[in-house]
């Protein structure tokens, strides 16, 4: 590996050059809870420079001034990448990572009890030409599957070490410690793992093209025969050889081409197809390594298919879920709420008392930024805290059980005319109590372009947000007239409103699926289905305080940017001394930006006073509530204000003498704030997540363009058909 | 030969051969169904579709749509599911 400059710098200030040692493994096999063993739970989480994925590294628990750093990679199941998460891992395991200087050692961190299918990545990984160790977790569950494995004889026929673990209960973490340690000292000078075999008639077939190989690289002979494998079996490989320069060879990419073509004939010949070539080639050579070292008793009736008979069963199954999920957001919505209004109340009074601490000849300007621009606005990002705290830590606990794997299962078909897969089902659902969190759980998606449309409908949910301002318009408008003797008018408008987002969000999603179809992967469903598992809290707590702090410190500083823009503009120009709030809010550059917009929103239904609440409420669609209030001058005024409706009803338009707001005007106004996306938090958030302003701005412009036509339809629409 | 997803509930079949017009091929050999291997037709989700197999000792669910491009021979000694 070469030094980089930072090594060097490493050398310098510690004494000690910084070792890295990667960390793979597929999904489910414990790797993070070997991961937490090895460093204490001492880890430090960043993001790979322009990806969301999440970068884990922790220093090995060691004497004072270790330094092994461990890379706790994605999970993944094979080195060829189907997610970003995928990429990421393969890309540091193959020394194609600028993020990894030195790495000198993978672990590969395999399910005992699951060691065919764990052992096809490390098939791969041995070919890399680093020194491998295979840690074996749990071996506990391979001994209650009926699996018994023959640590020895695994080691023989691998020629690597090999560690068993039970890492959740922290048996074999010191032996895998000292085989780490060990193993980084000696780098450079290990005997080669035993890999596929590539002899005999397979190799005659390949010879040609590893001939080709061969003298285009500087891979060695057994590198060469691994990549002739993989590019006879796969086009993609092929295409990786179109860019190397053959200035010094007459034989050029076309004669790969052609020489690969032969290959792939002569085993179409053989009776075999040539693109499953490379996989078969791995799993005969792991059902051998399985057949020398495990043998397979009798198993007890698995645990996990028990209880799927109950949580994947036809009718309990869907029915459970909907409890479970129904609790989950019954918690956030109610338990939530006591930490939400501490928050609130807590905020206020501090702004009061620094309001009231400042000396008098600070400017009452700036007073008012800090007030209600600055901790105004820090308490916008702190009061959703807790709902994302709560969220998060239910998300994780099911995602650690395995139960999220089943919640897939059971509502993929559901999914299937959105062009989306089961696994985009927890994203949404958490959307319906706060599109952030929501949008934070799509990173489970592998599928980049799903994750894209995931991301990009979810603020279609109605979300917690939307309520007061839903509660503020049905309560003043939509009269109490039961419907079919057990529904009423209020809560099937309010129902109309869920529905009119769930139905968007479809659309949208069909819509986006036909705009990104062209060059990407279309979306497939093969998931593991993982044995049900008790998960760890002390594991869960450390995940939701880690997503808390990003949440915080990353969406909270252009939460803070945009709210001291708004404050500004609703606070400049000043009135002169004695003027109304109601006259100041008028003449303020928010007055006149609304002013300015309503002919614009006149066709919904809407006038300039409207229009100072949509801009305000940008920041967060429940600002409305607080922006109408400060308009019509109500003190102290809330959603369920019996006054603020009464103005708001009493409310003439000065020319004509009419009623400003009809029943009709603020559906319009509702159904804009079912589309609208009024909401700067999540516009944080999905600049976060996709690394660049062009999918907010995306989602700005459409959800804007979605709500202005749909409130556009419905009050003109109703004009003609005079109705309102 | 059938279609992986025509196995009864509970039936144990040899995969035969995985069809190259399947999606995401690669992605299925790679989770373990090559040929020759057994599976076992555990459930149809609630919805009917997709379905959940084991494969390799391990629990995979794949869409009926992927497992129609798998063809299999249904073992002859079924187990008692």
């Amino acid at each position: 590996m070469p030094e980089t400059a930072e090594c060097h710098h490493d050398l310098h200030t510690s004494g000690k050059q910084v070792i890295d040692v990667a960390l793979v493994g597929n999904p489910n096999a414990g790797k993070t809870t070997v991961f937490n063993a090895l460093t204490g739970l001492r880890q430090k989480v960043s993001n790979y420079p322009g990806v969301t994925v999440e970068k884990i590294t922790g220093f090995l628990e060691d004497q004072p001034g270790s330094r092994i750093r461990i890379h706790d990679l994605p999970g993944l199941y094979s080195l060829v990448p189907k997610s970003l998460d995928d990429k990421i891992a393969s890309d540091v395991i193959s020394s194609r990572s600028d993020q990894v200087d030195n790495l000198r050692l993978t672990v590969v961190v395999a399910d005992a009890s699951n060691l065919n299918r764990n052992l096809y990545l490390l098939t791969q990984v041995v070919e890399l030409g680093l020194p491998v160790l295979l840690a074996l977790n749990m071996m506990d569950a391979a001994r209650a599957n009926g699996l018994q494995i023959d640590v020895a004889a695994l080691t023989k026929k691998l020629n690597i070490k090999v560690v068993p673990l039970i890492a959740n209960r922290g048996q074999g973490i010191n032996e895998l410690k000292d085989a780490i340690r060990h193993l980084v000292k000696q780098s450079g000078n290990h005997s080669p793992p035993a890999g596929i075999l590539v002899d005999g008639a397979l190799g005659q077939v390949v010879h040609p093209v590893t001939i080709w190989i061969k003298n285009h690289s500087q891979l060695s002979d057994e590198a060469c025969r691994y990549e002739a494998v993989r590019v006879v079996s796969n086009d993609s490989a092929v295409e990786n050889w179109r860019a190397i320069p053959h200035e010094h060879s007459q034989q050029g990419y076309t004669t790969l081409l052609a020489k690969v073509q032969e290959a792939r004939q002569q085993i179409e010949t053989n009776g075999s197809q040539w693109a499953m070539l490379e996989t078969q080639l791995r799993y005969q050579w792991v059902d051998e390594i399985c057949r020398d070292a495990v043998k397979q008793g009798t198993a007890r009736q698995g645990l996990s298919e028990k209880l799927d008979r109950i949580l994947t069963h036809k009718v309990a199954g869907p029915i459970l879920f909907l409890l479970i999920f129904a609790f989950i957001f019954q918690s956030i919505f109610t338990w939530a709420q006591v930490p939400m209004d501490a928050i609130d109340g807590f905020v206020t009074w501090v702004g009061a008392h620094v309001g009231a601490a400042l000396p008098g000849w600070i400017l009452p300007d700036l007073k008012d930024l800090l007030v209600n621009g600055v901790i105004g606005g820090v308490g916008a990002i702190l009061v959703f805290l807790p709902q994302i705290l709560f969220l998060f830590f239910f998300l994780s606990l099911l995602e650690d059980t395995g139960y999220m794997a089943r919640v897939a299962f059971i509502m993929d078909r559901f999914m299937r005319g959105t062009g989306l897969t089961g696994r985009s089902v927890i994203p949404l659902l958490s959307s319906f109590a706060c599109a952030i969190p929501g949008i934070m759980a799509t990173r489970t998606i592998s599928n980049a372009r799903n994750r894209l449309v995931t991301i990009m409908i979810a603020p279609l949910m109605s979300c917690s947000a939307r309520l007061p301002v839903y509660a503020l318009m049905i309560g003043a408008f939509i009269p109490q007239k039961s419907v079919l003797a057990i529904f009423s008018l209020p809560g099937l408008t309010l129902l109309g409103m869920y529905l009119l987002g769930i139905l968007g969000a479809i659309g949208a999603a069909t819509v986006f699926k036909w705009f990104m179809n062209k060059n990407t992967r279309p979306p497939t469903f093969v998931m593991e289905l993982p044995p049900y598992r008790l998960p760890s809290l002390k594991w869960t707590l450390l995940q939701v305080t880690e997503r808390a702090k990003i949440f915080v410190t990353d969406a909270g500083k252009i939460i803070l940017a945009i709210s001291i823009v708004l404050w500004f503009m609703a606070y400049y120009p000043r009135p002169s001394a004695g003027t109304l709030p109601s006259q100041a809010i008028k003449q303020s550059y928010a007055g006149q930006l609304g002013h300015f917009i309503e002919p614009t929103i006149k066709p919904l239904g809407f006038d300039w006073k409207m229009g100072v609440a949509l801009i305000t409420s940008f920041a967060a669609r429940e600002v409305l509530v607080s922006t109408m209030a400060t308009i019509y001058n109500v003190e102290g005024a809330n959603e369920t204000s019996q006054s603020l409706r009464d103005k708001l009803r009493s409310e003439r338009d000065p020319e004509t003498g009419q009623a400003v707001y009809t029943p009709l005007v603020s559906i319009s106004l509702m159904v804009f704030f079912v589309f609208a996306c009024q909401c700067m938090s999540t516009v944080a958030v999905v600049r976060r997540e996709t690394n660049s302003w062009r999918w907010p701005m995306i989602m700005i412009i459409y959800m804007t363009s979605l709500a202005y036509v749909a409130s556009f339809v419905v009050y003109q629409g109703s004009k003609l058909l005079g109705l309102g | 030969m059938i279609a992986l997803e025509q196995l009864k509930i509970g039936e144990s079949a040899t995969i035969q051969t995985v069809m190259n017009q399947a999606p995401d091929m690669g992605q299925l050999l790679e989770m373990g169904l090559t040929p020759g291997t057994r599976v076992r037709l555990v459930k149809f989700a609630p919805l009917g579709d997709p379905l959940e197999l084991e494969v390799r000792g391990y629990h995979l669910s794949i869409r009926c749509s992927e497992a129609r491009s798998i063809l299999v021979k249904r073992d002859l000694s079924q187990q008692v599911a």
